[in-house]
């Protein structure tokens, strides 16, 4: 037996490099799309260039006579009109959720929703004779605009339903008992001297999740059971639903997501190719795969955001805040997907963020649109709750004349406080904004950068600097099983995790959870190891295959760690104690005398013991244990938790902005997380980091562009202006530890915290640098252009924007439009 | 990305190039670095059906002093380019212009001659060698000629070349002593500029005594402002003396409008970018 030099330092708190990246940069893992089996299939999905229309034929005499094709299939061919994608959350009773077939049957609803597969020996030849099939459309005039869709006499996207609106949600403090009532203290707001009331319109734009690796599923149908490998983050979800939406029982379906480079929320799915392949390869009995083109990515994958909020905020002229009601619309794009209908509110309950206000009033709609559908991207609801109130609270220290953080200080709940019941119902159950924003403030010389704005506004310099203040809080680690029911969610929140004792003093650890690039092998690496002491690299983390994790629900909301890194703790908290009784029963001793230390059990006052390796060495011989106990340390443990996790931050940005061109930079950027107790600092960093580069993406440079026919104009990463590591600064992170207390980690998620919190750190930085020239809004992405006309408005010079050629081929190889192919001469 | 069938030849002399152009008719397309061809053929926006490397002829690449001249193999690579003493010190502002191109990857495969023949209005290396008058050395079955920069670049990815012809050298004048700067202004590092201002003087005494000047993206070919070069000429090398003039930059030109700027946003930076380039030039 051997054992690896034990650690006497906790794991706990320490940075380590992760043991997934040798696999991963070097290139010797298999993604989903490497894995070769003979005989496989290649499929080709034939997609709808045009938003909305009646598909009158489909000719696929040309594509079926290609050689190397096996068929075309439409999705009458795959009897599969019944089949619907899973949405699985009612936001309310009477939502309306339509009917989503894998393939348009009758309609196409956005421009690039398949219409027929192609099933050929290779790639090259599905992709080639997919170009072959003509689909014949007879237009509809695409429902684009949330507004105009909610008219009167608007096209309607599922004419059954009468309306383009799915849902109507409301949530009002006082009918909640939670507080007073919203419209009535802005009323009362409105009348009186005293008090102030703000309101605003902001617009979060579509965007694109932009994993690294583009999806891919390969189903090999010829075992006993189907074995579905999918880039997914949720290979749990897609089992369960695939038996529901197939018929294939569950026990004959196997999903396992291999090393999946990148989700962000576009992997949390259950995706129609999912399903065509599944349906393919059951008709043709051979493997079938599928790996998507960027453009298909970008063009077809859900996508994020797109919602339009209407805010009002009351506050006393000290700068108290009473009320805040917010309404909003939520672009769900042609179809209800798996989450999306719940994305706003995921939100919903944070608009109120960190501080106390008397009264909170929130009505979203969810809107159907030509477009493709929405669902989560990083963040999924709370960066567009945390946009809205800390742009708001700019807005309300710049009507009162005061620093933004002052009014930010005079409204916060304080570290006194906790734990605070919030106005929206949430139970906080700790947090101090106090230490982070001292920390933050500090760290980013936030008065020295005060008074070199005063003087370069003193000075007329064509180069202004603002700063930018986003203090956050959120709700994450996506659980309560209870919540999610109440809430119409069909999914629980619970995790598992499985602890298996190895006879040579190893240990495997199966979690539920499904990284796609987070550490978790890492993470839970620590936390075994530290609860069973034993070494680190003693400790294998097994996940994402259902047959090996049976249990599980998957990563998202930033739940791993609060959710499933606990889970782990309490398995081992019960191997521990299986141990313990076969210890006490070997060293002849009472349970009660035994201390578990290092990884070992001693009898107390002797140098009596033996390693938990030992013991699993013993209960693997079971030679000898004790009456009415399994020979087995193994243990499972399921974690519900009670509560959600409350990270919060302070982030700060400088932005300069160039006058004469209206080019918003970030030249410095400091934020201090609390996430509670770190389990790796090194991962919470770069977490911190990646976060922070997708939610400044929002502010300053993606969205996806729609033309006025319903097309996505920017569907290549070399229009879809995603930033890379030469448009951001280094940037300076911290944290303060103020622990969980809802969790025996102290533990709080951090998946989502730097996308939630630096968007409106950037755009409250621009606005900041650019306020005393008369500017209050600016639309995301700022921009150069929206900047420079915000300055030109605000100075009274009305700009005459000249009408833009969408396609364009003026800018570049970025505006050639892959949905709208234009001949060209290219050398 | 699958791009539709085509064959594929690497000849290994010019000859053989000029040779399998014309055995191949007007269905064949040059690769020369192929970062912008190769993405356009993976989006399926052309479907050549022979495409002719001309990344096997090592003499394409070279760069050598041609009397008063430095002439540049087309195949030259942009890295080859920016980090080239001779360029560096006689064409100064070609280097400048190249260190922005796209990213490193792209510059180590993307060729001096692929850009400049892919013809892209928005690229940045047409409108320096228009300002610097570059000459452009032509291969065809018929021998070779030459052409001037200003009837080189004929309208969107057009030039004069032949379907026949290869583009196989661009000579550039040396500008010994000059001042240079390349503005170049985009979303993001690696996108394509949305206007790009390449400028390069010569200054007596902090009096401007030659300018030139080249635009990117501020119509259907690359540009060369030369109204600006004008005005500029016996001015003193002063802020408010080259901004005056940088306002004529908009002469002739016709200014794309897309969602990331609308001509007049173009025009405007034009003039801003402009002056901050000739000043920078002439520091």
């Amino acid at each position: 037996m051997t054992t690896t030099a034990e650690s006497t330092t906790p794991e706990l708190g320490r940075s380590r490099a992760r043991k997934e990246d040798a696999r991963l940069l070097t290139g010797r893992t298999r993604w989903t799309d490497t894995i070769a089996l003979p005989g496989t299939l290649h499929l080709s999905v034939v997609r709808s260039p045009v938003a909305h229309a009646r598909i009158t034929g489909i000719d696929t005499e040309e594509a079926r006579r290609l050689p190397g094709v096996l068929g075309v299939y439409t999705v009458r061919d795959l009897a599969a009109e019944g089949v619907s994608l899973p949405c699985s959350w009612s936001i309310t009773p009477d939502q309306k959720t339509p009917h989503h077939p894998p393939l348009a049957v009758d309609t196409v609803r956005f421009a690039g929703e398949g219409v027929a597969v192609v099933i050929a020996r290779d790639a090259a030849t599905a992709r080639d004779a997919s170009e072959l099939v003509v689909p014949d459309f007879e237009d509809l005039p695409p429902v684009l605009d949330m507004e105009a869709a909610l008219a009167q006499d608007a096209t309607l996207v599922h004419p059954d339903f009468g309306t383009n609106a799915s849902a109507h949600w409301v949530f009002d403090s006082e009918e909640a008992g939670t507080g007073e009532s919203a419209d009535r203290l802005i009323a009362a707001a409105e009348s009186d001297s005293d008090s102030v009331v703000i309101r605003r319109r902001y617009r979060q734009q579509r965007l694109i999740p932009a994993f690294m690796e583009p999806r891919s599923v390969l189903v090999d149908p010829t075992g006993e059971q189907y074995v579905i490998w999918t880039s997914t983050q949720v290979p749990h979800f897609v089992r369960i639903f695939m038996a529901l939406m197939t018929g294939i029982p569950e026990h004959k379906l196997r999903v396992i997501a291999p090393d999946v480079g990148g989700g962000f929320g576009g992997k949390l799915q259950v995706t129609p190719e999912e399903v065509l392949c599944t349906l393919a390869a059951r008709k043709l009995g051979r493997p079938v795969k599928w790996t998507e083109t960027r453009s298909e990515s970008m063009l077809s994958g859900h996508h994020g955001r797109d919602q339009v909020q209407h805010v009002t905020l009351a506050a006393k002229r000290d700068g108290t805040v009473t009320a805040l009601k917010v309404e909003i619309l939520a672009d769900m794009g042609a179809y209800l997907v798996l989450v999306g209908p719940a994305i706003p509110i995921l939100g919903a309950y944070l608009y109120n963020s960190i501080y106390k206000f008397d009264a909170y009033r929130l009505e979203c709609t969810n809107v159907f649109t030509s477009k493709t559908p929405t669902d989560a991207y990083r963040g999924a609801g709370r960066p567009e709750a945390t946009f809205a109130i800390e742009r708001t609270m700019d807005e309300l220290a710049a009507e009162l004349g005061r620093d933004p953080m002052d009014v930010r200080r005079q409204n916060w709940i304080t570290h006194e406080e906790f734990p605070f019941t919030t106005v929206a119902g949430l139970h906080y159950d700790s947090g101090n904004y106090e230490a982070a924003t001292a920390k933050a403030v500090e760290l980013f010389d936030y008065d020295g950068l005060r008074r070199e704005q005063q003087q370069r506004r003193d000075a007329g310099d064509p180069v202004q600097l603002g700063i930018g203040i986003s203090t956050f809080t959120e709700m994450c680690g996506l659980a309560p099983s209870r919540w999610f029911g109440e809430q119409g969610y069909v999914a629980g929140g619970w995790e598992r995790a499985s602890i298996r004792m190895l006879p040579t003093g190893k240990v495997e650890v199966v979690t539920g959870a499904s990284a796609h690039g987070q550490g978790h092998e890492t993470a839970w690496s620590q936390i075994v190891a530290d609860q069973l002491g034993v070494a680190f690299d003693d400790v294998e983390v097994l996940h994402g295959d259902t047959q090996i994790a049976h249990k599980g629900l998957d990563t998202y909301g930033s739940r791993s760690l609060v959710v499933g890194g606990i889970a782990v703790v309490n398995a081992a908290k019960k191997v521990i104690a299986k141990a313990r009784t076969v210890a006490a029963h070997l060293l002849e001793a009472s349970e009660d005398d035994l201390e578990f230390s290092g990884g070992r059990f001693t009898v107390r006052g002797t140098d009596k013991g033996m390693a938990i390796g030992e013991l699993a060495f013993a209960a693997l011989q079971a030679h000898n244990y004790p009456e009415g106990v399994e020979p087995s340390l193994d243990s499972s443990a399921t974690f519900d938790p009670d509560a959600f996790s409350y990270p919060h931050g302070t982030h700060l940005a400088a932005m300069e902005v160039d006058t004469e061109t209206g080019r918003a930079t970030l030249r410095r950027y400091v934020c201090v997380d609390d996430v509670g107790n770190a389990v790796n600092p090194l991962l919470v960093e770069g977490q911190v980091h990646g976060g922070l580069a997708q939610g400044i993406a929002q502010a300053l440079f993606e969205e996806a562009n729609y033309d006025e026919q319903g097309t996505l104009v920017n569907g290549t990463f070399v229009d879809y202006t995603l930033p890379s590591a030469a448009d951001l600064p280094s940037f300076t992170t911290d944290r303060t530890e103020t622990p969980s207390t809802t969790n025996p980690l102290g533990v709080k998620g951090v998946g989502e915290a730097g996308t939630i919190a630096s968007t409106p750190a950037i755009v409250n930085g621009i606005i900041d640098a650019v306020r005393h020239l008369g500017v209050t809004e600016i639309e995301m992405p700022c921009t150069p252009q929206r900047v420079w006309r915000a300055i030109q408005e605000a100075q009274g010079r009305t700009t005459q924007e000249t009408p833009i050629d969408t396609h364009s081929p003026g800018a570049g190889l970025g505006s050639i439009d892959p949905n709208n192919p234009q001949e060209e001469e290219v050398q | 990305m699958i791009p539709a069938p085509f064959d594929y030849v690497r000849p290994g002399t010019v000859d053989e190039a000029v040779r399998a152009l014309s055995e191949a008719g007007e269905d064949a397309k040059i690769l020369a670095g192929g970062q912008s061809l190769i993405p356009v053929l993976r989006l399926r926006l052309a479907a050549p059906s022979v495409l002719i490397d001309l990344g096997g002829i090592p003499e394409l690449r070279r760069i050598r002093d041609d009397g008063d001249r430095i002439a540049i193999g087309a195949m030259a690579p942009h890295d080859d380019v920016l980090r080239d003493e001779l360029v560096h010190e006689h064409v100064g502002l070609l280097a400048k212009a190249t260190a922005t191109v796209a990213d490193n990857q792209t510059r180590h495969r993307g060729t001096l001659g692929g850009s400049l023949a892919h013809a892209d209005p928005a690229g940045d290396l047409g409108g320096v060698a228009l300002a610097l008058e570059a000459e452009f050395v032509i291969a065809g079955p018929g021998g070779t000629r030459t052409v001037p920069a200003d009837e080189f670049f004929v309208d969107y990815f057009t030039t004069a070349l032949g379907e026949d012809e290869i583009l196989t050298e661009v000579r550039f004048p040396k500008y010994t002593g000059w001042g240079s700067h390349y503005e170049k202004f985009n979303r993001t590092a690696q996108s394509w500029s949305m206007v790009g201002i390449a400028a390069a003087v010569r200054t007596e005494g902090g009096t401007i005594a030659e300018a030139r000047v080249g635009l990117s993206n501020m119509g259907t070919t690359p540009l060369r402002a030369r109204g600006v070069e004008e005005a500029l000429v016996g001015q003193p090398a002063t802020a408010d003396a080259v901004r005056a003039a940088a306002q004529r930059v908009t002469e002739g030109t016709a200014a794309p409008s897309d969602a990331d700027a609308a001509a007049d946003y173009r025009e405007h930076l034009a003039r801003v970018l402009t002056g901050r380039a000739v000043l920078a030039a002439a520091s």
